[in-house]
This record gives structure tokens, C-alpha cells and sequence, in this order.
């Protein structure tokens, strides 16, 4: 009996969650436009969500490409046609490994951060401080540092995918001597825009659930060391379970 | 915190690489030769099998593409496929008897609508039909018919020893 409670219990949070996100998710909605007025903030969170995870970005980018040429080229040297290599990494690359990879280095990197700033801001009652002063902290705070996830998730995802193609390429054409005419031809005759925006559509997707999530860790955290930790991990482990969700979801509405 | 000029420095400089490689993707992975814009007619033609031709497969001339299968419906009334396909404006000069079939790019590869070339003088304009057309080969067909000529042979020559033992 007590363990039927405990788990309707849990539901009942794990409901109330969801709808507290929404809820804060409407209330950042409203704020954005006035975010908006003072870019000079945006583009501050834009250089801590971008340009601070760029490095990690390109050398992971690298790494999977890379790693995609070895086991694409040992897949279809199989069936004789290596040629096809450049196809299939280039769209593995475009529709899944580039965005979600990118969400989940982004989550790690910048959305813990993010997460741990908000967190000790109102740790140390900074945010209070800002509502006695009538300025809305989600304004000031929070809907900058949203915005600048948002914008940054997208172009990172584009860097990601070019990296790593250069990565496949770097190994599929440079090492193990795939022919390159047909390695960038085969790519181009099957690669669409319309796949190209594919990618980009799921990084907005992701960078919005990551932006969103680890600014409402941060917001919602317990003002104690212990609290802001907790919110840290939390962020991590959120994003990347709803990273991987929305994009077996996307996956399923573009495909069909 | 680091000075406001480096921020600004280092974020125009992420930005404009994000959109390099934007623009990377879409001018040198994809392929724009084969998504018409602009100016395109469109002509038809009936198959009685397409085979596995898909929306969006190549239609080329001696290889070189020239248009894409735009829909694939079936005409109850015929009961044939009716393909229709949009081809570029620039290539206007395409006899109206050219011929008009399906075939396959490679092994794995999907499958094309190619142009032979007719004699006509006169050219393919926008809601023509093609009148020439093969159809795709479809690989189990081609067994059965492999299969029983294979058969018919083999009773011959079964026959004739009996034959010869009387």
C-alpha cells in the first residue's frame, strides 16, 4: 500500500514539474521580446553559451567524423562500395550526430553552467535582490542567458557537421584511400537542403529544451551548495533524456 | 570577466564561423542541380511498372540531369502509373518522340527516369505526354523468365534420350 502511495506520489510531482516548466516556459516567453531591447546582454550569454564551447565542439566534431570514417568505410568496403561513404557519414552527421551530440556537449558545457550561475544567484540572494529592486529577474537574468542558448545550439550544431565531415573525409579520403571525386559527388547528389534544414530545425529544438532546462534548474534551485549541485546534475541528466526523446520524435514526424 | 571588446570579438567571430559553415552545407554537400527553381515544365508519362521510383528521382539525358519525378499517381481509368516529371526550362528542345525509362544508377543505387533522344522536330512542351516509354525492370520477373526458359530446355534435352532409347 505504502508503495502504491509512494509511486502515485512521484507521479504527482513528476506532473506538477512538467506543468511548473510550462509554466515558466510561458512567462520566459513574454520576457524575450523585452530581452531583446538589450542585445549588449544577449550577446554576452551568446560568447558564455557559443563561443566557450567552441573548442569542445570542434574537437568532438573531429573526433566523431573521424571515427565515423573508420566504421563507415569498414561497413561498406563489405558490400564494395566505399564510394557511398561520403552519403552516409554526411547524413548520419546532418540528422543525428551533429544535433544531438552538439545538444549533449552543449548540456554538459554550457547548460551546467548556466544552471550553477542562476543557482548561486539565488544562493546568495541575488535574485531577491533584483525583485527588491522592481526588476524582474527573468528579465535581466534569465531570459538573456535563454536566448543566448537558443541562438548559440544552431550555429554550433552547423560547426559540429562541418568539422565533422571534414573528419570523415580526413580519414575515408586522405587515409584509406576512398576516391574523392566520388566520395564529395555521391555526397552532393544526395544530400538535400531540405536535409540541411533538418539538422538546423533540431538544433533550435534541442538548444531551446537545454537552454530552458538548465535555466530552470538554476531557478528553481535550493539556495544551498548542496541545492545548486543537485540542480547542476539534474540539468545534465534532463537534457540529455529529453535531448534523446525529442529527437526520436522529430525523427518520426520528418520522416513521415 | 574579460574586457567587452574581446567578448564582442570572440562572439562576431563565433557567429560569422556558425554561418560559414551554414553556408559550407548548403552550397557544397547538397546538391543544387538537381532542385529546380525557377523556370520548369512539366510532362508525363505512363508506365505499367515503375518499379521502386520514387518522388524526386533524376530525370537525365545521357546522364546529365535535367529535371526531377515530381508525383507518382495510378490512373484507375488506364490502369497504368502516370509519372509526372518537371524538367528545367533551359533544356526546351527535347523531341516529343523521346523515349522515356526507368532504369537503375549502379548496383545499390535508386532508380532514374532516363531520355533517349528521337528524331522528332518538334518539342516537349509543358502538360505533353511521353508516348515512348520502358518500363523498370523488376529483378523477379526477370528470374521467372530466366527460370522457365531454363525449364523448357531442360525437358528438350530430358526428351530426347528417351527418345532415342526406343
Amino acid at each position: 500500500m505504502t508503495l502504491l502511495r509512494e509511486l502515485f506520489d512521484s507521479l504527482r510531482n513528476f506532473v506538477a514539474t512538467v506543468g511548473a516548466v510550462a509554466l515558466f516556459f510561458g512567462r520566459l516567453l513574454v520576457q524575450l521580446p523585452r530581452a531583446l531591447l538589450r542585445p549588449r546582454l544577449v550577446i554576452e550569454q551568446i560568447y558564455n553559451a557559443g563561443a566557450l564551447s567552441l573548442v569542445i565542439i570542434m574537437t568532438c566534431g573531429l573526433f566523431v567524423g573521424m571515427v565515423l570514417g573508420l566504421q563507415g568505410y569498414d561497413l561498406l568496403q563489405r558490400f564494395g562500395s566505399e564510394d557511398a561513404l561520403g552519403t552516409g557519414a554526411a547524413l548520419a552527421l546532418i540528422k543525428e550526430l551533429g544535433p544531438v551530440v552538439t545538444a549533449l556537449l552543449f548540456a554538459g558545457r554550457a547548460g551546467t553552467a548556466l544552471a550553477s550561475e542562476i543557482g548561486l544567484m539565488r544562493a546568495t540572494d541575488q535574485l531577491a535582490a533584483l525583485e527588491m529592486m522592481a526588476v524582474d529577474p527573468v528579465r535581466r537574468v534569465v531570459a538573456p542567458r535563454f536566448l543566448g542558448g537558443l541562438i548559440a545550439v544552431p550555429l554550433l550544431t552547423m560547426i559540429f557537421i562541418a568539422i565533422g565531415i571534414f573528419g570523415v573525409q580526413l580519414i575515408g579520403v586522405q587515409q584509406l584511400g576512398v576516391d574523392a571525386a566520388a566520395f564529395w559527388s555521391q555526397m552532393r547528389s544526395s544530400v538535400d537542403v531540405d536535409d540541411v534544414m533538418e539538422g538546423l530545425i533540431k538544433g533550435f529544438v534541442f538548444g531551446t529544451a537545454c537552454s530552458l532546462i538548465a535555466v530552470y534548474e538554476g531557478y528553481t534551485a535550493i539556495p544551498t551548495p548542496e541545492g545548486v549541485g543537485r540542480a547542476t546534475t539534474r540539468t545534465v541528466v534532463i537534457s540529455a533524456v529529453l535531448t534523446l526523446l525529442l529527437d526520436y520524435m522529430l525523427t518520426a514526424v520528418m520522416l513521415s | 570577466m574579460r574586457s567587452t571588446r574581446a567578448v564582442e570579438l570572440s562572439t562576431g567571430l563565433f557567429v560569422l564561423l556558425g554561418f560559414a559553415a551554414l553556408f559550407f552545407l548548403v552550397t557544397q554537400i547538397t546538391n543544387r542541380e538537381l532542385s529546380i527553381n525557377g523556370n520548369s515544365y512539366e510532362v508525363y508519362a505512363h508506365f505499367e511498372n515503375i518499379g521502386s521510383l520514387k518522388p524526386g528521382a533524376a530525370v537525365s539525358v545521357a546522364g546529365v540531369t535535367i529535371g526531377r519525378v515530381e508525383s507518382i499517381t495510378f490512373d484507375q481509368q488506364i490502369y497504368k502509373a502516370v509519372v509526372r516529371m518537371r524538367i528545367n526550362s533551359r533544356y526546351d528542345k527535347i523531341p516529343v518522340d523521346s523515349d522515356a525509362s526507368i532504369m537503375t544508377s549502379g548496383l545499390l543505387g535508386g532508380q532514374y527516369i532516363g531520355l533517349t533522344i528521337g528524331g522528332a522536330e518538334e518539342y516537349l512542351r509543358d502538360g505533353d505526354q511521353i508516348q515512348f516509354v520502358q518500363d523498370a525492370l523488376v529483378l523477379e520477373n526477370l528470374i521467372n523468365q530466366l527460370v522457365a526458359t531454363f525449364s523448357r530446355r531442360g525437358d528438350e534435352q530430358g526428351a530426347r534420350p528417351a527418345e532415342e532409347d526406343q
